[in-house]
């Protein structure tokens, strides 16, 4: 008993992680419509920015959020405004946009890769903060895990509130449900999704400084958050912010029992037959509303 | 395409099947390559064009046809390898189809790309857990001129068969789901049959594709057979080039493996940087891939 | 010289065009043309940036600050022509083929990893290049030796590996020092899959007993879980056949949920120098794949030269054995003279070496006098095993606790 009790409080925490790099996604596609494809370049990145923070200026990641976090918001809103504007402004439909986007930030992964490269090579990274032992219904969890998953926990929660109780919120949801129709209520589509988008890299940032205190990372593993963000966002429900969380628990308690309970070597697999499946079922993901 | 234009197309590549003779060094390697990708794409585009569905499911008919040959390319003559390649692919692609009808949009990209990695994880899981082996080795007696004339071989057959679907019921019936899928039903095309012949069809090519490029590298595992840079590069290529038309494609993969040739050789410290900025600019410069472009400039001419 | 010069004179400059790459290839050519391509991007770049390009520099580097290969009478200093294979076998091949046809280089250096090594292995054999696979762990490596005579490899077996992890534990437990019970995971890939196959039999037939016996996919993110069920046994051994960020990963777990067998093995990345610096004095005692004879002149010398030229220590496995093959390779070449790949690879197969990691003969093209195991005693990773090597540690036994963090 007590041993299932610490398996799923340990699969809580990794679904955490999972919901907590996919928020800022969720946002940036279900809001401004962008398939970000240089997503996971941008965790990396914040995740290198939090290294470089603590090996070499002895500053730690908690008080590195307060530092990434702004610099990742105006480094979107700016890749936004001068980079995707263009491709939204010339885009005749959602499907021409959504083609245009995986274009360009193809293109952008690439960029930001050979940068992280150029600056600190391609060598595995890793580094100690938080790991300590803390003991949560018989599991052992490293502090730096927990951290995570209360950030997970606080940005969700603060995203909620602010999409639920704020005029800007309401809007932001408005473009997410019916893009067509939010102009007619006099919803200024291009600053709403520029804020998503800039939000939602302000999330991702946190995600990435937030992981690399406890995975070990190199600049050519973008890929892996990209796609894992993707797989929880469309899970849950492009544009569901609850979606995403509970999409996340899920393949995160998945992943844990198959490993404790099946086989470790299925773990993947049943994340992703999960996923599947979900999809078979409920073709717009767990919260989405079926479109069309 | 017209019948005197696909008779171009196979006599350009009937002569260059000759190129083994010419070169068997690095020039062939570069042809089996474009040669890859010009197959891989036009493939993906005839379903993912006239549908717009997004397919990055690619990478998984590519490695299971490759897997196919690992397992049985020394068991078994070379045209059945290839023929249990094809049907293992069209299985596939039909329980695939038929479970994705109802997905639309992202939907159907992300399940697509799932899709690779399940087969890939329940590979991986079947050989570690019931071979008790990763990694096999590809011994098969074939040369890379043989290679060569076989991804030109099914080039050529893929042309063939989109020219004569182009013209078919079934491709009308695609355009039309293509332009309104309600409309579509509407006027009594059965929409789910025909998205699911296109799917088979356009799979079949992809794993053969993998069965024809496994004894390429001596040594295959999941990774390398299942590596989603085959379906993100193929999804680019196609996009990039236009899927408008059947040859559209190729405009795409031809410019960007050649691009990526370069870059490689000339920049190998800076490639990621580089890549990322011609990309960039293309996405910019070119919005409606070359094929648009090349529409752009010849309607100038006209005018 | 001098009767060429008079037979300009008398031809006049046309011939003279003609004859000049003549004296050239009687003489020593004015550069020494390696090329090699390497994973710069893509998932091998991690493994690449630790273990290959910093020793690829280096050499280079210092061979040509020396004046260059010595060739007969004269050094002649290398040129170097390197892409990227993007850790993708395609394009491996592609960089492959055009070294070998379009930039006629005069060697070529083997790109990082077991499936890269094997995919030029067949273009390499071909153009009749020597082909010194110094990251490449393959149980099939003898046949392979066979099957491509220019082909040398470098790193030993798998389940040499694996077989040699339990070399170290069997008299061990005969003493009564540990008991019989083992815990094994291991990663879901090529070397992971040969060194747990390795152990398996090895353990049965010294009477040990798994309690555990799991795989996990490349890319856990997340190793409580198995680490959780690996321990509740209570094994007094536990083995990963694990690979870098899961081998931290792992490391990182045991320690914080206190779990501390007699003895802890984990695969590769054990050996790498960021895991010392991840986790310092709780490395004590710490088992992996790989090794060095850390009281070799040799090798303190090397390590010294790798500080200074990559500003980073070298890993402790395929590092040095990586370094000692280009010292082979060098060395081939000297005393071949002249570029003859054909003499080089005769060479390579017939010949004593004198390389960082020792004297070097191979046997039968593999390079088997090599580190199966090694442990962090006191801050440097010594070799175990083979118990007779030159410089062989006996292992630390238990473990010690791991320190508070």
């Amino acid at each position: 008993m007590e041993a299932a009790a610490a398996t799923i409080v340990t699969g809580f925490v990794l679904g955490g992680m999972y919901a907590l790099v996919a928020i800022g996604l969720t946002l940036q596609y279900g809001v401004a419509r962008i398939m970000n494809l240089a997503y996971g370049e941008f965790v990396v990145a914040a995740a290198f920015a939090a290294l470089w923070l603590f090996t070499s200026l002895g500053v730690s990641p908690l008080l590195g959020l307060v530092l990434v976090m702004p610099l990742a918001f105006l480094a979107n809103w700016a890749l936004y405004r001068v980079f995707l504007t263009p491709l939204v402004r010339r885009a005749p439909d959602a499907g021409a946009l959504e083609t245009d986007s995986i274009l360009a930030t193809f293109g952008l992964l690439f960029v930001v890769q050979g940068v992280m490269l150029a600056i600190f090579g391609g060598a595995y990274q890793s580094y100690s903060y938080l790991s300590v032992p803390v003991q949560v219904l018989g599991a052992t969890i490293t502090a730096n895990r927990l951290v995570a998953l209360a950030f997970a926990a606080v940005i969700g929660g603060g995203l909620w509130f602010l999409l639920a109780h704020t005029r800007m919120g309401t809007a932001v949801r408005a473009v997410a449900v019916n893009p067509a129709a939010a102009p007619l209520v006099g919803i200024d589509m291009a600053r709403t999704a520029a804020l998503a988008f800039a939000v939602g890299g302000a999330v991702v940032a946190a995600g990435g400084v937030l992981v690399s205190t406890f995975l070990t990372f190199n600049a050519a593993m973008g890929m892996v958050f990209t796609m894992k963000a993707l797989v929880v966002v469309i899970m849950g429900g492009v544009g569901n912010l609850m979606g995403c969380l509970v999409a996340g628990l899920l393949l995160g308690l998945t992943e844990t029992l198959v490993a404790s309970f099946v086989d470790p070597g299925l773990t993947l697999a049943a994340t992703y037959g999960l996923f599947l499946l979900v999809l078979i079922l409920r073709p717009a993901g767990l919260f989405g509303v079926a479109a069309r | 395409m017209s019948n005197a234009a696909l008779g171009l197309s196979l006599l350009a590549l009937a002569a260059l099947a000759a190129l083994p003779f010419l070169d068997t060094g690095f020039w062939l390697a570069l042809a089996i390559n474009v040669a890859q990708y010009a197959v891989l794409a036009t493939a993906w585009a005839m379903f993912s064009g006239p549908t717009r569905y997004v397919s990055l499911a690619t990478a998984a008919f590519f490695g299971i046809g490759a897997y196919t040959v690992a397992v049985l390319g020394e068991a078994l003559p070379w045209p059945l390898v290839l023929l249990v390649a094809g049907v293992i692919g069209a299985v596939m692609s039909l329980l695939v189809g038929f479970a994705t009808l109802r997905l639309s949009g992202v939907y159907f990209v992300v399940f697509t790309f799932g899709l690779a990695e399940l087969v890939r994880q329940l590979v991986t899981w079947f050989e570690v857990n019931v071979t008790r082996s990763m990694g096999r080795y590809v011994f098969v007696e074939i040369s890379q001129a043989q290679i060569l004339w076989q991804l030109l071989a099914l080039f050529g057959a893929l042309l063939a068969l989109g020219t004569w679907l182009a013209r078919s019921r079934l491709g009308f019936a695609l355009r039309v789901i293509g332009e309104d899928e309600t409309v579509a039903r509407h006027v009594g095309i059965d929409t789910a049959r025909a998205k699911v012949a296109l799917f088979a069809l356009s799979s079949v090519f992809m794993a053969l594709v993998g069965a024809v490029m496994a004894p390429r590298w001596t040594y295959l595992d999941p990774a390398i057979a299942f590596n989603p840079s085959i379906s993100f590069t193929v999804l680019i290529m196609a996009l990039l080039g236009g899927t408008r038309s059947l040859l559209g494609p190729l405009l795409g993969v031809v410019p960007l493996a050649m691009l990526f040739e370069v870059l490689t050789a000339r920049f190998p410290n800076h490639f990621s940087i580089l890549v990322g900025v011609v990309f960039l600019l293309v996405v910019y410069a070119l919005p409606q891939g070359v094929s648009g472009l090349l529409a752009r400039l010849r309607r100038g001419a006209v005018a | 010289m001098n009767s060429t010069i008079t037979r300009r004179g008398a031809l006049g400059a046309a011939a003279a065009a003609l004859a000049a790459p003549a004296v050239r290839a009687q003489g020593a050519p004015s550069a020494v043309r390696i090329g090699y391509a390497i994973s710069k991007t893509g998932p091998n770049a991690g493994g690449a940036a630790i273990t290959t390009i910093p020793n690829y520099e280096m050499w280079v580097k210092e061979v040509n600050a020396a004046g260059g290969l010595r060739l007969g009478q004269a050094r002649v200093p290398i040129q170097v022509t390197e892409y990227d294979d993007r850790s993708v076998s395609e394009d491996t091949v592609r960089a492959a083929e055009r070294l070998v046809n379009q930039d006629r280089v005069d060697f070529v250096l083997p790109p990082w990893g077991t499936a890269l090594n094997l995919a030029v292995a067949p273009i390499l054999n071909r153009a009749g290049y020597p082909h010194l696979a110094s990251t490449a762990v393959t149980d099939r490596a003898p046949e392979l030796g066979r099957r491509w005579t220019n082909s040398f490899w470098m790193l030993g077996t798998g389940s040499g590996a694996g077989a040699g992890l339990v070399e170290v534990l069997a008299p061990l437990k005969q003493q009564g020092r540990i008991g019989d019970t083992v815990a094994l995971v291991s990663v879901a890939d090529g070397f992971g899959i040969e060194l747990a196959n390795g152990m398996r039999p090895a353990f049965q037939r010294a009477g040990f007993r798994l309690t555990y016996d799991r795989s996990y996919p490349v890319g856990t993110q997340d190793m409580a879980p198995i680490l959780a069920e690996a321990a509740r046994g209570n094994p007094e051994v536990f083995v990963a056949c694990s690979y870098p960020p899961d081998t931290l990963a792992i490391t990182e777990q045991a320690r914080v949920s206190g779990f501390n067998p007699k003895v802890f093995y984990t695969g590769v990345g054990t050996a790498f120098p960021l895991y010392k610096q991840r986790f310092g004095a709780a490395t004590e005692g710490v088992m992996g794949v790989g090794g060095v004879d850390a009281s070799s002149q040799r090798f303190q010398d090397y390590l010294r030269r790798h500080v200074a030229s990559a500003g980073r220590e070298p890993d402790r496995w395929a590092s040095a054995i990586t370094f000692a093959s280009l010292e082979m390779l060098q060395q081939a070449i000297e005393r071949v003279g002249r570029i003859d790949r054909a003499a080089v690879i005769r060479e390579l197969q017939t010949g004593s070496f004198d390389t960082v990691i020792g004297p070097v003969k191979l046997q039968n093209n593999l390079l088997t006098d090599l580190w199966q195991v090694g442990q962090w005693q006191g801050g440097e990773f010594y070799g175990l095993m083979p118990l007779n090597k030159q410089g062989a540690k006996p292992a630390i036994l238990p473990k010690p606790a791991w320190p508070a963090a």
